[in-house]
């Protein structure tokens, strides 16, 4: 699903991440862990071509679409129908003045999703269903952003996901921002997803207990380097590089 | 002390520095226009005030660039001079309302409580009326003159820089080197010239630049209408009233004068912006804080 | 909200009140009297006399000052010295003829700005920006009276499509006498279905609006240019350009909402401006507005009306930002708290 070799983000001269490898395949959760500034984020973003005024060189690929060499169309295709999303603040990454299921309305007309007889039901189905697997209410849809909750607008935004039929999400920090009681329900529902829809996941994290309930493999990075890659359970268990075992003890 | 040194390097990096390429085209042209105002009797291709009722309303040709008017006096001529009188008069009000408003303003502001709700009231109530309506009425019942365009518009446009200067004092008078400076016991006065004043000082100088375009539209708007400059004085906006009625048929008596004051106030106009989007860049973090709020304000301050 | 509310409004009568005050302090300044102006140059001293009692010349300044008051507030706005009528009922007529004539500016600034400034938004830096960047400082730097007479110079003299002066044809009143209801010539001849008035006074409009259009489409399409690249620089883009949205539909269809709230009360604040300005654009037309009323006014030193259309106007413009704080206020809690 998602194919990185070489991968070097640069802004200006400074390189802010370089990744000499990472792969995804159908229905695994690979997570990049590291401090803020590491250079986790960024990958992610140019992973969709996301990042404003930086340089990327590498070679990526997603869903089959070489992204460096993509046209503009072509990026916008797989953007969100095939590969979504999930950013840190969810409340703001919602348009303010916009109903939910306006803007899911409009993302599904935009993919053309619904509109072919042999797609899963008219728009009105995919929406109640998308929000459904999320454990959300249909009346969400007519909500404003303001109105509902952190953990709402998370789920939302992965409904996003699953109302397009993405096959690779793309998580930032999906948990950071929200209580813990409520971060569980959405790792509940993201590895839900994993594993009822064969999902692929790619997710950003500080937060390593996170990472180990849910992630295959893990890489983490530093300054912008990945220091130590391999399965979860290795990495997590036996870190063979000392940045590592500093973040494994800071967990509490 | 030294604590406001840097915000007194900031102030002098940022004036003489020019932003973006519209702010040089403004200040281009602004160094143009201001040479030719200087130097008009020696570029004036005819003595000031020549009559020549020989030569009245000719149309523009190689002897008289821009024409000439009813009695015969030639346009370029004019439009020189009256850029002397125009231009006279945008930095006079802009000098005598920045005196009077930076100096509420910044007591205002360091003083704080009842002070500054009085000021505040009485700026609100000047700005409650539109600048051209005020200094309309202002001028209609005074002798209309270059003087009282002068004063008219002084009068509207102080509290503008009343309240700038008290927002920005008011925020000087809590930082950390001013607090020390009090317990120090520094006196008062002497805190609000050496801290207080110079560091409000900024943003004032960009509302001045920004302003100076709107000055010059609405005197003469003044003079347009008869309350401000008086035949002979050379000034644009009279100079186009006394082209107004040969305007159908001799064009260039009113038009030159007007394509005057409306490069002037483009050059002010693009100057300003320029500077205005350098102090906003400048002070980017303090900006995103009050994002929605300054929009609102920004909007007051746009349309005077 | 209920406090805000009531503190702003007691704030917008302190400054009604200081600028009745202001106002009458400016009538105070005219030099000469205003009797003679009121009786003529011929009057005997007994009428002087009688003019000096009836508009309470004779009083202290503070007791002129609280009849001019009680006066105001029972609505008598004094007698103009010009058109021998009641102020309120002149101005009761030339209010709606410039309501018509800036209302019809305002409508052609929203409906050209917005877009101008989308373009420019959406466009930042390129030649589209750079374009609409120097028009609108362009648009807000032309003197109007000078652009009302190359307009009609161009387009009305030389090229005859549009009228020079008027509101609408006057032989009309004959052939098709217009009902009035608003006193908005245009509003009347559309519910009472006047058709010859209607087309005629589109047809007399369409210059005077265009040149009062300019200062706000000016500065409308610079606000929308400013709010829409801030607005664009939030995180939901972030999340539409994620979701596959291009440029231009995230622009106008997730930022031009929430970026349209400053241009909106921007809108209210240039409305009571160009009020003014209009007065030099209605001499210049003749239009039958507060203008030419203000401009014949000051040829005849008339006092009372002077001071009538300036508390009008001014009055328009605390309410029109009485309207603009109430709106942000319902809009953005923060500035609630201040």
């Amino acid at each position: 699903m998602i194919e990185v070799r070489d991968l070097k983000v640069r802004y200006g001269a400074r390189v802010v991440a370089d990744v000499p490898e990472l792969d995804v395949g159908e229905g695994e959760c690979v997570a990049i862990v590291g401090e803020s500034g590491s250079g986790k984020s960024t990958t992610l973003l140019s992973l969709l071509g996301l990042t404003q005024d930086a340089e990327i060189s590498g070679h990526v690929r997603v869903c089959g679409v070489d992204v460096l060499t993509a046209s503009p169309r072509r990026l916008r295709e797989i953007r969100g129908a095939r590969a979504a999303l999930v950013m840190q603040s969810p409340q703001a990454a919602l348009s303010p003045a916009t109903r939910l299921g306006v803007l899911m309305r409009r993302a599904l007309k935009l993919h053309g999703v619904g509109t072919a007889p042999s797609a899963g039901g008219t728009p009105d189905e995919i929406m109640d269903r998308a929000v459904e697997a999320v454990m959300l209410d249909r009346e969400i849809l007519r909500r404003y952003p303001h109105e509902i909750s952190g953990g709402q607008a998370q789920r939302f935004a992965i409904a996003l996901a699953i109302a397009l039929g993405a096959e690779v999400i793309l998580a930032d920090e999906p948990t950071s921002a929200l209580d813990v009681t409520v971060q569980a329900e959405v790792v509940a529902v993201l590895r839900g997803l994993r594993e009822e829809r064969g999902l692929a996941l790619l997710l950003v994290s500080h937060d390593l207990a996170l990472v180990s309930t849910i992630a295959d493999r893990v890489l983490v990075m530093k300054d912008g380097a990945v220091v130590e890659s391999g399965p979860a359970a290795r990495v997590l268990a036996e870190p063979s590089h000392p940045y590592t075992r500093e973040l494994l003890e800071a967990l509490p | 002390m030294t604590e406001a040194a840097p915000a007194e390097v900031r102030l002098r990096r940022t004036l003489p520095r020019i932003p973006d390429r519209f702010a040089a085209l403004g200040a281009v042209l602004i160094v143009l226009i201001v040479l030719a105002a200087i130097f008009a009797p020696w570029l004036a291709p005819y003595p000031a005030d020549q009559l020549n009722p020989v030569e009245a309303v000719r149309p523009p040709s190689g002897a008289h660039w821009f024409g000439t008017d009813q009695v015969g006096r030639d346009v370029l001529t004019r439009v020189l001079y009256g850029g002397r009188t125009s231009l006279f008069i945008a930095v006079a009000v802009l000098a005598a309302s920045s005196a009077v408003g930076v100096t509420l303003g910044v007591v205002a502001g360091y003083a704080g409580g009842w002070v500054r709700d009085v000021i505040m009231r009485i700026t609100d109530v000047f700005l409650a009326f539109p600048a051209l309506l005020l200094s309309l009425a202002l001028a209609m019942v005074l002798q209309p003159s270059v003087n009282t365009v002068i004063l008219a518009l002084a009068v509207t446009w102080w509290p503008w820089y009343a309240r700038l200067a008290a927002a920005s004092a008011a925020s000087i008078a809590t930082r950390g080197y001013v607090d020390a400076a009090r317990c120090l016991g520094v006196p008062a006065p002497r805190i609000v010239l050496r801290h207080v004043l110079p560091n409000s000082l900024t943003p004032v100088l960009v509302q001045l630049s920004l302003d100076a375009g709107g000055v010059l539209l609405i005197s003469a708007a003044l003079s347009y209408l008869g309350l401000g400059a008086q035949e002979p004085t050379a000034e644009w906006g009279l100079m186009v009233q006394e082209g107004q009625t040969l305007f159908t048929t001799n064009w260039w008596v009113a038009m030159f004068p007007g394509l005057a004051i409306m490069v002037t106030a483009f050059a002010f106009n693009v100057l300003g912006e320029g500077l205005r989007n350098a102090l906003d860049h400048r002070s980017g973090g303090a900006r995103r804080e009050r994002a929605e709020p300054a929009s609102a304000e920004a909007a007051a301050r746009v349309v005077k | 909200m209920l406090r805000y509310l009531i503190r702003r409004l007691g704030q917008a009568l302190l400054v009604v009140a200081g600028v009745v005050v202001l106002t009458f302090v400016i009538m105070r300044l005219v030099p000469g009297d205003p009797a003679v102006a009121f009786t003529g140059p011929k009057a005997t001293p007994e009428e002087l006399a009688a003019a000096h009692r009836r508009f309470g010349l004779d009083d202290p300044i503070p007791v002129q000052l609280l009849d001019y008051v009680r006066d105001l507030l029972s609505g008598d706005w004094g007698i103009s010295l010009h058109t021998k009528q009641p102020v309120r009922d002149d101005l009761y007529l030339a209010f709606p003829a410039s309501l018509e004539l800036v209302g019809t500016a305002l409508v052609i600034a929203v409906v050209v700005g917005i877009p101008v400034g989308v373009l420019a938004a959406r466009f930042k830096t390129k030649f589209p920006d750079i374009g609409v960047r120097l028009g609108s400082v362009l648009a807000v730097s032309i003197p109007v009276f000078w652009l009302a007479l190359a307009l009609q110079l161009v387009f009305a003299s030389t090229l005859d499509w549009f009228p020079i002066a008027g509101e609408y044809d006057g032989e009309l009143d004959t052939t098709s006498p217009l009902t009035l209801w608003t006193n908005i010539t245009i509003v009347d001849a559309l519910i009472t279905g006047n058709w010859p008035i209607f087309t005629s006074t589109l047809h007399h409009l369409v210059l005077p609006a265009l040149v009062v259009a300019a200062y706000p489409t000016g500065v409308i399409a610079q606000m929308t240019r400013a709010a829409l690249i801030e607005e664009g620089g939030q995180d939901h883009t972030r999340l539409e350009r994620a979701l596959g949205f291009g440029e231009t539909s995230i622009l106008t269809r997730f930022a031009l909402r929430p970026a349209l709230n400053p241009v909106l009360s921007l809108i209210a604040l240039v409305f009571a401006y160009s009020l003014v300005n209009g007065f030099l654009v209605e001499a210049i037309f003749n239009w039958p507005g507060l203008g030419r009323y203000a401009a014949d006014s000051i040829r005849s030193l008339d006092t009372p009306a002077i001071a009538g259309v300036t508390l009008l106007v001014a009055v328009m413009y605390v309410l029109a930002n009485l309207v603009v704080d109430i709106l942000q206020g319902f809009v953005d809690p923060r500035t609630r708290a201040r």
